[in-house]
């Protein structure tokens, strides 16, 4: 009985110092007195200023914008590399995986320092288009980290029984592999979106000047001086983050359930 | 027998509202082999876990050697078991699984290893000390997980359904290591199971369970010719189960055909429920049999052919050497002492209670 | 495996992601490695990453390692009994209640720092409520215990959900097994239960301390502008001095600590596995 209380009060102490940040957060964007630790009364004035801004604005749309393409496109490479990766030689497959790892083993200072420099001799300018490279880059092993398990306990005969039954190979491998593939590029898919929205060291690195996204912006916003804005901001990205993790927890459980 | 080692006495459990077991009662000879057998949730491997330790009964006691155990941590108990899928610790080698037990008790270093290298010896693995438990084989690691528990010289071995992860072959090579290791030991071996056949070759003694009540106990041969409810009659082998009329006493009408039996005591045109095994049906020419019928179908089984017969409008299953062709008429003969009459359960719950009172 | 006609059309199939990664992976940390051996007129040398040596830098580097140790260490001693208490619960509470620890993951990475810079500043919230309730005020902001916090708040999760895995592949009866054998529960907790979940604390730890170890953000915001970590050094080289030579030096060191960290793994990961 002791330890049951033990372990409420140990869960219960932890998940107030997860969240009790977040919830002052969410308070303080309320908060209509600019200094922080006193109480000034509601306000919505912090939202409303929110909308007007148009430097956020940009961010936001860029953000997304380098997330949902980063996403896609690290998608299509990576399930492509994975499928090819059935017919290549066991060594070349260890190599190509070697390769893959090294963004994830590596730290991000040093995956961005990299890319900046490679961005610098090529010439190219900074900004959209070299952050979207950067992001496809770090997230293409997310992605074949996920599918490649589900390659490796593939049952291939199913594919083969697909072509003896007179399958062409495309409807075959769309009716038979494919399907087997959708968790997990669905769950790399994900995953490739959460770490490009999240991310803030390979952009910093990799923006140039005059282009931000959300965690650039924060960064340089800290840096003058906390606006209460920002509080009014991360409000709305975590229960917009609440909202969405509920929506895909949802939609699985009603298929199984249907089941 | 023996005098009684463990007593199970009124032991009740559930889970989340559920009652698995219900006021159960059981006793446990010494140095016997004892199977639980009875369909998946009917509460033999509670039963065993509550023996073990790792369940406590919501009510009822548990008595070993004399002593009430039902609080007693598994760790003080005088019993090992053998787990389904072995449970080995997969992070040390044999040897270290093997001495785990004896790690705890403080054992000498010689002592130990002296245990160990019997323990191999016993269970046919010898000189596999240092190999890890993912490189064996799963009838391999099976004997590990017996060895790993013999060592500490339980005077009970709990076995839950050891055989259940393994090929038909070596469940039938296992199954006579089981009874040799048995006899080798001399303690008591309680054995979980819902394969009546493992449960007939291994046990003197089988306590067959159903919705959390004991069916029926005794012998294998007992359990086997005898079955006292018709669950037990369908469980243990295959069966021909007819409900029938009891005529008077040595006289039963089965599918409309009077038929000799042995069975006394069920009163005057009473309705019952009727055993005939397979292999007690005896195939005649048509006018020589009690009642006729036809052959509807037949496969070969190696040691016999397996036939079914329609007759009387009940489709009976036959084992015979002699073969009838599918579509010959044919006469149905039983023996008076082949046929097993049981009453008829009044209802569902009766069916599982009968013979628990 | 007929999925192909020939080995042709796989390495063909693959062919746009080997050029990718040759290009974005292999190439950039050629250069990196290129910038850090040369000087400023492209010849060879080694004094870039002998700079690390250099009294400020090898504090900024000692003062990195010792800050993501101790930020690993404090994970470790939070995560593991949660991830006990998790793996020991029900199933559907469960994913439940760890679906909740990862939550905060999921909000922006620097949203989360600055959540403890308003809450632990001087006149912070924090303060506010112990200066309420008349206790002594903390004062940790710009120190590193505030850059230990912050490190904590953001890698947590990243220790809680390998070890949370790792027990829960532990199988009940393997505990059952332990116990049945005359181990108490400290027994079968040292012998049992934390050498098979040592898989989950090795990638818990690597999850943290490299993030810990080359972050520059957390100190930025939670350190003042004046504890600085070898990660906010290599920034400042490129961002501020442009001097890409001594910071891609820097990085080599950085690489080279990763590498010590993934030995060292590999390492206790056999251990674990093998004794």
């Amino acid at each position: 009985m002791m330890k049951k209380v033990f372990e409420r009060v140990y869960l219960a102490l932890l998940l107030i110092f997860m969240y009790a940040p977040i919830v002052t957060l969410i308070v303080l964007s309320f908060n209509s007195s600019k200094s922080r630790a006193k109480w000034g009364g509601f306000t919505l004035n912090w939202y409303v200023n929110l909308m007007s801004d148009e430097a956020v604005a940009s961010a936001l749309v860029n953000t997304l914008t380098i997330a949902v393409l980063a996403t896609v496109f690290s998608t299509i490479i990576g399930t492509f590399t994975c499928i090819a990766m059935i017919g290549i030689s066991k060594k070349m497959r260890s190599v190509i995986m070697g390769i893959t790892n090294i963004p994830m083993i590596n730290a991000d200072i040093v995956t961005g320092i990299s890319l900046m420099l490679l961005f610098r001799f090529l010439h190219l300018s900074s900004g959209f288009s070299t952050i979207l490279l950067a992001h496809i880059t770090f997230n293409i092993p997310f992605v074949m980290l996920s599918v490649m398990p589900r390659i490796k306990n593939m049952n291939f005969y199913v594919y083969e029984a697909a072509l003896d039954l007179g399958a062409s190979p495309a409807y075959a491998f769309s009716k038979t592999v494919l399907p087997d593939l959708v968790p997990g590029i669905v769950s790399g898919a994900l995953m490739a979106f959460t770490m490009s929205l999240d991310d803030f060291i390979i952009t910093y690195f990799t923006k140039g000047s005059g282009f931000e996204t959300l965690s650039t912006l924060i960064y340089s916003e800290v840096k003058k001086g906390i606006k209460p804005e920002i509080y009014a901001l991360s409000a709305i990205i975590f229960v917009v983050v609440l909202v969405l993790l509920f929506i895909v927890n949802r939609a699985p459980a009603s298929k199984t359930n249907k089941k | 027998m023996g005098k009684d080692l463990i007593t199970l006495e009124h032991i009740t459990k559930s889970y989340d509202g559920t009652t698995i077991l219900d006021d159960l009662n059981l006793s446990i000879y010494e140095n016997s082999f004892v199977t639980l057998l009875g369909p998946s949730g009917c509460g033999k491997t509670t039963t065993l876990r509550i023996i073990g330790g790792f369940e406590k009964p919501d009510m009822g006691r548990v008595i070993f050697d004399g002593q009430d155990i039902t609080s007693l941590a598994p760790n003080k108990r005088q019993l090992n078991t053998v787990f389904q899928k072995y449970a080995l610790f997969t992070h040390m080698n044999i040897a270290d699984n093997i001495a785990f037990g004896l790690k705890i008790k403080n054992k000498s270093d010689a002592y130990i290893r002296d245990k160990i290298s019997y323990a191999l010896k016993l269970v046919n693995l010898e000189g596999y000390e240092n190999r890890m438990p993912d490189s064996l084989s799963g009838g391999q690691q099976q004997r590990i997980a017996i060895a790993r528990a013999i060592v500490n010289e339980p005077k009970v071995l709990l076995l839950d359904e050891p055989l259940g992860a393994l090929d038909l072959k070596m469940r039938q090579d296992m199954q006579y290591e089981l009874k040799r290791l048995k006899e080798e030991l001399g303690i008591t071996f309680i054995y979980v199971t819902h394969d009546q056949e493992e449960a007939l070759t291994m046990s003197d003694h089988i306590v067959v369970m159903n919705q959390g009540y004991i069916q029926q106990e005794g012998s294998p041969e007992k359990i086997y010719n005898e079955p006292e409810n018709a669950f037990v009659a369908d469980f243990i082998g295959d069966s021909n189960i007819i409900r029938a009329t009891m005529v008077r006493d040595k006289l039963v009408d089965i599918l409309g055909a009077k038929f000799d039996c042995v069975d006394t005591g069920f009163g005057e045109n009473k309705p019952v429920d009727v055993v005939i095994r397979p292999e007690d049906v005896e195939l005649v020419a048509p006018e020589a049999g009690t009642i006729e019928g036809v052959v509807t179908g037949l496969t070969f089984k190696g040691v016999h052919y397996e036939m079914d017969v329609m007759a009387n409008g009940y489709e009976w299953l036959v084992h015979s050497t002699k073969l009838s062709e599918v579509g010959s008429k044919i006469g149905i003969k039983v023996d008076p002492f082949n046929i097993q009459i049981m009453n008829v359960p009044e209802s569902e719950d009766e069916e599982a209670i009968s013979e628990t009172v | 495996m007929k999925l192909f006609k020939n080995k042709k059309s796989a390495y063909l199939m693959s062919s746009p992601y080997i050029a990718w990664a040759l290009i974005f992976i292999v190439v950039p940390l050629c250069m990196v490695i290129y910038y850090g051996l040369t000087d400023s007129h492209g010849a060879m040398t080694f004094s870039n990453i002998a700079t690390i040596a250099k009294p400020g830098y090898l504090k900024a580097l000692r003062r990195s390692v010792v800050l993501a140790l101790a930020s690993t260490l404090v994970c470790f001693i939070l995560a593991y009994p949660l991830g006990m208490i998790l793996s020991s619960m029900k199933l559907k509470r469960n994913t439940f209640l760890v679906t909740l620890f990862i939550l905060p993951m999921w909000m922006n990475f620097l949203l989360r720092t600055l959540t403890w810079m308003t809450l632990l500043e001087g006149k912070g919230v924090i303060n506010t409520v112990l200066e309420f309730l008349h206790l002594p005020t903390i004062n940790i902001i710009n120190t590193p215990s505030a850059i230990i916090l912050g490190m904590v708040y953001n890698f947590l999760p990243f220790m809680i959900l390998p070890i949370y895995n790792s027990l829960s592949r532990i199988d009940d009866n393997v505990i059952n097994a332990a116990r049945d054998l005359g181990a108490n529960s400290l027994q079968t907790f040292l012998r049992i239960t934390l050498p098979l979940s040592v898989p989950g604390i090795i990638s818990g730890i690597t999850m943290v301390f490299i993030p810990a170890l080359t972050t520059f953000a957390i100190s930025t915001m939670l350190g003042g502008s004046k504890i600085l970590l070898i990660g906010n050094v290599i920034e400042q080289e490129f961002t501020q001095l442009y001097d890409w030579h001594l910071g891609s030096g820097l990085s080599i060191v950085l690489m080279i600590f990763i590498l010590i960290n993934m030995v060292v793994e590999s390492i206790f990961d056999k251990q674990g596995g093998l004794s």
